[in-house]
């Protein structure tokens, strides 16, 4: 089978052409035969996934099945899932098997997707090359030299690698369509509040959100059927109505404005995702869509602000980790003092204890009007900007990444160098957008090929608009399709 | 702007973090880098914008008064790092 | 050199929900460890909260009752700090926009003068959980089933002057509590609890002295004990040269004393912000309207009509509304003999002596209204005099029977047949010819002695006015 796409995947199985378990054992084996190079899974459930498959299969034989009953699928290991090891790649939660399941997970199991394991992943999904995991770096298949990009890399890198159908992934700055851009997939972050958090180990409540990595904008739109929507446990989640994303995949093209931000083709850009850009905008011109420049004039403060209210955010939400009720604990702590201090400080990496602090002391007392209260007025202006735009467009489409995927330990130095390739994506969470990066060409620059990613924007709980975009460019041309040799 | 080493070791003490002296220097010159790219949004005047919490002007909804759960006492306790008759252990809290 | 004492409380009280605030779990009071908290209350990673309804309404329903601003748009905030107790390393709390704003609240001292006390706030947040300090080889126990309990944390403004000011607030506070039936109020079991701070200045000063902040006050005796200790050993303090120093210090009634709370030296810095795992709560007119049709006749409102409908004192009117239950055990009891003046004086004279001797609440009384009702009604149609109204409520606490039971079958009815008490009149004067000398030799004490006797023979059934009439008739000779 040359076309493993869900979409195509669910259609054999329908047809019988192949059963769930079968499918279910070739990726067991394709990940046993090839996890030690990429480094994708943190956890592979092997039993898990088979009795999946196994009840899978029975469900189809009853014909109680959706699209996605057998698919093979990977959970990024930020999503908590019952009796499996949760770890979010930290030693901190390395021995962390979570007591229940993610609203994502359970929303997936219930549509009879087999788990095939949990991702790597940046620790605690601070990152964007994958390089902060306590389970070692994931490379990325289409070079392994280079990083895949984080934070849900191990998920970007087994889409790639074909090492699952389809996976999950959240993304807080860009951490879904940052790797999908870099491993040459499809990586889709919904509105915020349009998944439920409930179980995604939180990095910052007011910008992360889940979403699928996966190989169409038809397998995107498939997934999100199944996990968008109002979840009671989460209040944040949005109870608005979920439309089915298939259903507008098809639709004409004709009449689309398409913005394309004149701060995204300025500095900084490489020559090759412009040129990309450019291809891509023919495309579109060729299906009737109409383009123009806009503004969105204060995007270069996004990571300025993003570097406040993410890490603000998280100091917070991670002080969970104590050592008392679950988790790592230091060995012969001499006080309570001493328990907390050092199981926090051996228990976390480096790069989420920078983050803490920074957050700590965008908080403290005498800086949070200058930091927090600052950044939260910038994050304002930046809404506005898209809200501006969204009167004059239907959808933006920009770069997803400024480069295609350095090299490992290129970044490490400094990690605002790092902070700033993320320019194009974080602005898209500030402001709680639906953003998707598609796949849109390949680099021939450093030897082996390299995907460039390009992102596609939409307004408010715009998901349908910007997944049947999507799709119609891959209707059109064969970027998606491109697999790196494994 | 530029964090002192006190400054690390005050912020590292309220966050509950150990940081080893041989470590400080090295966090307070990456944590300044990072406050460096952060103040750049300081010379923008936001003065007549008010500060945006979340993405989307929504109101808390509000769960009825019921009691949903039952004990999973053992259960949870399993993957606890010390417990006794129950109670998580943790090293003296002096009051 | 003369000291005023400055007190502002920050009184904690529990609500009376089924739920946590944010999580499904129970609250009952005394489950075993850490079988009522589930995985929201542990902090597991991932969990979410979301709000009960109804400590929301129970919020709103005490700022009505103490006609505060209700705020509109209220938020949550994060308040940061580590504790074994506090499972998510954060409180969730309400800093800047609380859900009960400012009023204020008018207070009774025992000389029956009134003083108005600001409240600047009522917010809502979550409780802790507890630390069991018993040994277990040297460490301490986690409990978190109270980890998440809604609280409504009421704070006033530094307007008391003196322990009985604090102590009568606190059982304004208490009162208005128990009659919204928003929270039980048990300050033992720790539904309510008090933390004072506390400074002292001199007499005529306008700016404050440095304040302590008393925590673990768990009665109202302490609340006034703990006061009168700190504000000493500050004033002790000053007049030694010292210097107050601004800290938590920790009360302990067995000893009776104030000692610092090493746990809190280090000054806090909260870094509160604003929760972003919930959305503002936006309170319309309507969920306000709906609660204020809940809201009950509330204490001061019922005094008021007490001393206009059964034309009491205004002590009688205060005792009797001091608490829900007693007033509607008062009216209970009026509905059914018709005398609200001899019904004021059982329920809060003998009744009281009982329940206060029994340590029980008036929901427990051993006489139900419906009973004690009988009995006045049985003095009131002169059945029986006040005298063996007392000895058929005796009686009465001994077993289920109704007055008109005892009565009965003990034969206490009243004797007020003139021929009976002309019969009984003739045998004391018959018998005691030496009082009589002495009385109509002009001794007029001895006729409570015939009284006595009267009533002796009679087992006090005679009918005393009758009786009296009859005797100083047949004296004369």
């Amino acid at each position: 089978m040359s076309d493993r796409t869900v979409a195509a995947l669910s259609r054999s199985l329908a047809l019988g052409k192949v059963s769930s378990v079968e499918l279910t054992r070739d990726y067991l084996d394709r990940i046993a035969r090839h996890n030690s190079v990429y480094n994708a899974y943190i956890t592979v459930t092997e039993e898990l996934a088979l009795a999946q498959a196994a009840e899978a299969d029975a469900r189809r034989a009853r014909g109680e099945h959706g699209p996605l009953t057998g698919v093979p699928i990977a959970h990024k290991d930020i999503f908590c899932t019952r009796d499996v090891l949760t770890t979010c790649a930290s030693k901190m939660l390395g021995n962390f098997v979570s007591p229940y399941d993610a609203t994502v997970v359970e929303r997936l199991n219930a549509a009879g997707t087999v788990t095939l394991g949990k991702t790597n992943m940046d620790e605690f999904a601070m990152g964007s090359s994958n390089e902060t995991s306590f389970f070692g770096a994931v490379r990325n298949p289409w070079d392994t030299e280079r990083v895949p990009g984080g934070s849900s890399g191990g998920s970007a890198a087994a889409v790639a690698a074909d090492l699952c159908a389809i996976a999950t992934g959240t993304d807080t700055g860009g951490s879904i369509r940052q790797p999908a851009a870099f491993c040459g997939v499809t990586g889709f972050k919904p509105s915020y509040g349009r998944i439920s958090r409930w179980g995604m180990i939180a990095f910052a409540s007011s910008l992360d959100q889940a979403g699928p990595i996966c190989k169409s904008a038809e397998d995107a739109a498939l997934m999100m059927n199944v996990i968008a929507g109002p979840d009671p446990k989460d209040s944040t989640s949005v109870d608005a109505p979920v439309p089915d994303y298939t259903a507008t995949l098809n639709d004409s093209l004709k009449g689309l404005r398409i913005g394309v931000p004149r701060q995204h083709l300025a500095e900084g850009l490489g020559k090759e995702v412009e040129q990309a850009l450019q291809d891509a905008l023919k495309v579109f011109e060729s299906l009737g869509a109409t383009v123009k420049e806009i503004d969105l004039p204060n995007n270069h403060l996004s990571v300025s602000a993003y570097y406040v209210v993410a890490p603000a955010e998280a100091s917070a939400n991670l002080s969970r980790f104590d050592g008392v009720r679950y988790g790592y604990r230091c060995e012969n702590p001499v006080n309570l003092e001493d328990m907390y201090m050092r199981s926090r400080g051996e228990g976390f990496g480096a790069e989420v204890k920078r983050r803490i602090l920074v957050g700590t002391y965008a908080l403290s007392a005498g800086y949070y009007d200058a930091y927090y209260l600052k950044a939260q007025r910038i994050r304002r202006l930046i809404k506005q900007d898209f809200d501006k735009a969204f009167a004059e467009v239907d959808v933006i489409l920009g770069p997803t990444t400024p480069h295609t995927a350095f090299k490992i330990g290129e970044k490490n130095d400094d990690p605002v160098t790092m902070y700033l390739e993320d320019i194009y994506t974080i602005g898209v969470n500030l402001a709680g957008l639906p953003g998707i990066s598609i796949p849109a060409g390949l680099s021939s620059t450093s030897g082996k090929p390299l995907p460039i990613g390009i992102q596609l924007v939409g307004s408010d709980f715009g998901e349908a608009r910007l997944l049947n975009v999507a799709h119609q460019f891959q209707q059109h041309t064969d970027w998606h399709l491109q697999r790196p040799e494994v | 702007m530029a964090l002192a080493l006190s400054d690390v070791e005050k912020i590292a003490h309220l966050a509950r973090l150990h940081i080893s002296t041989e470590d400080a220097e090295e966090v307070a010159r990456r944590i300044s880098s990072i406050l460096e790219l952060i103040d750049q949004m300081q010379g923008v005047d936001t003065t007549s914008v008010a500060p945006l919490a979340h993405p989307f002007d929504a109101v808390q909804r509000l769960r009825p008064d019921e009691v949903t759960e039952s004990d999973q006492r053992d259960y949870l306790q399993k993957i606890a790092p010390a417990t006794q008759d129950g109670l998580y252990l943790v090293p003296k809290v002096i009051e | 050199m003369v000291w005023e004492t400055v007190i502002g409380l920050e009184v904690h009280v529990q609500l009376a929900t089924k739920s946590k605030l944010f999580s499904g779990s129970s609250t009952t009071f005394g489950a075993a460890p850490n079988t009522q908290a589930n995985i929201f209350d542990l902090a597991m990673p991932g969990t979410l909260p979301v709000l009960n309804a109804e400590a929301l309404r129970m919020a709103v329903k005490f700022g009505l009752a103490i006609d505060a601003e209700i705020g509109r748009r209220s938020v949550f905030d994060r308040k940061n700090y580590f504790y074994p107790d506090l499972p998510k390393g954060y409180q969730v709390s309400q800093l800047e926009f609380p859900t009960v704003g400012k009023s204020q609240l008018e207070i009774t001292l025992e000389d029956g003068s009134t003083r108005t006390i600001g409240i600047t706030r009522a917010h809502m947040e979550e409780d802790a959980g507890k630390s069991l300090h018993e040994d277990f080889q040297g460490q301490s126990g986690i409990d978190l089933n109270r980890a998440g309990t809604p609280l409504l944390e009421i704070v006033s403004e530094p307007e008391l002057r003196n322990a009985k000011e604090a102590v009568a607030y606190l059982k304004k506070l208490h009162s208005i509590i128990r009659y919204l039936g928003i929270s039980d109020g048990n300050m033992a079991q720790g539904s309510m609890r008090c933390d004072a701070n506390v400074s002292v200045r001199k007499k005529g000063a306008t700016e404050f002295g440095t304040r302590t902040e008393i925590k673990n006050i768990n009665s109202f005796r302490f609340v006034e004990k703990a006061i009168l200790h700190e504000a000493q050993r500050q004033i002790d303090l000053i007049e030694d040269g010292g210097r107050v120093v601004q800290e938590t210090r920790l009360y302990d009634s067995d000893r009776d004393e104030t000692r610092s709370m090493r746990s809190k030296e280090v000054a806090n810095d909260y870094r509160y912000f604003p929760e972003p795992d919930l959305l503002p709560v936006v309170i319309d007119e309507a969920f306000i309207e709906a609660v204020r049709q809940e809201l009950p006749e509330l204490p001061g409102a019922k005094c008021a009509r007490f001393v206009a409908q059964y034309a009491l004192s205004d002590y009688d009117a205060g005792v009797l509304s001091s608490t829900r239950a007693l007033a509607d055990y008062f009216e209970q009891v009026v509905a059914i003999c018709g005398d609200a003046k001899l019904s004021a004086n059982w329920v809060s004279v003998d009744l009281q002596a009982v329940l206060n001797k029994q340590d029980l609440e008036v929901e427990e009384s051993p006489i139900s209204a419906e009973r004690l009702g009988g009995l006045i009604a049985r003095i009131k149609d002169q059945t029986i005099s006040s005298k063996i109204a007392k000895t058929v409520f005796e009686a009465m606490l001994e077993s289920d029977h109704s007055a008109d039971e005892i009565i009965e079958s003990q034969g206490l009815k009243q004797v007020t047949d003139t021929g009976a008490i002309e019969k009984l009149v003739d045998e004391v004067i018959a018998a005691n010819p030496e009082q009589v000398e002495q009385y109509r030799a002009g001794k007029e004490k001895v006729f409570a002695f015939f009284i006595g006797q009267a009533m002796k023979v009679s087992r006090g059934k005679a009918n005393p006015a009758q009786l009296n009439e009859l005797l100083r008739e047949k004296l004369k000779g």
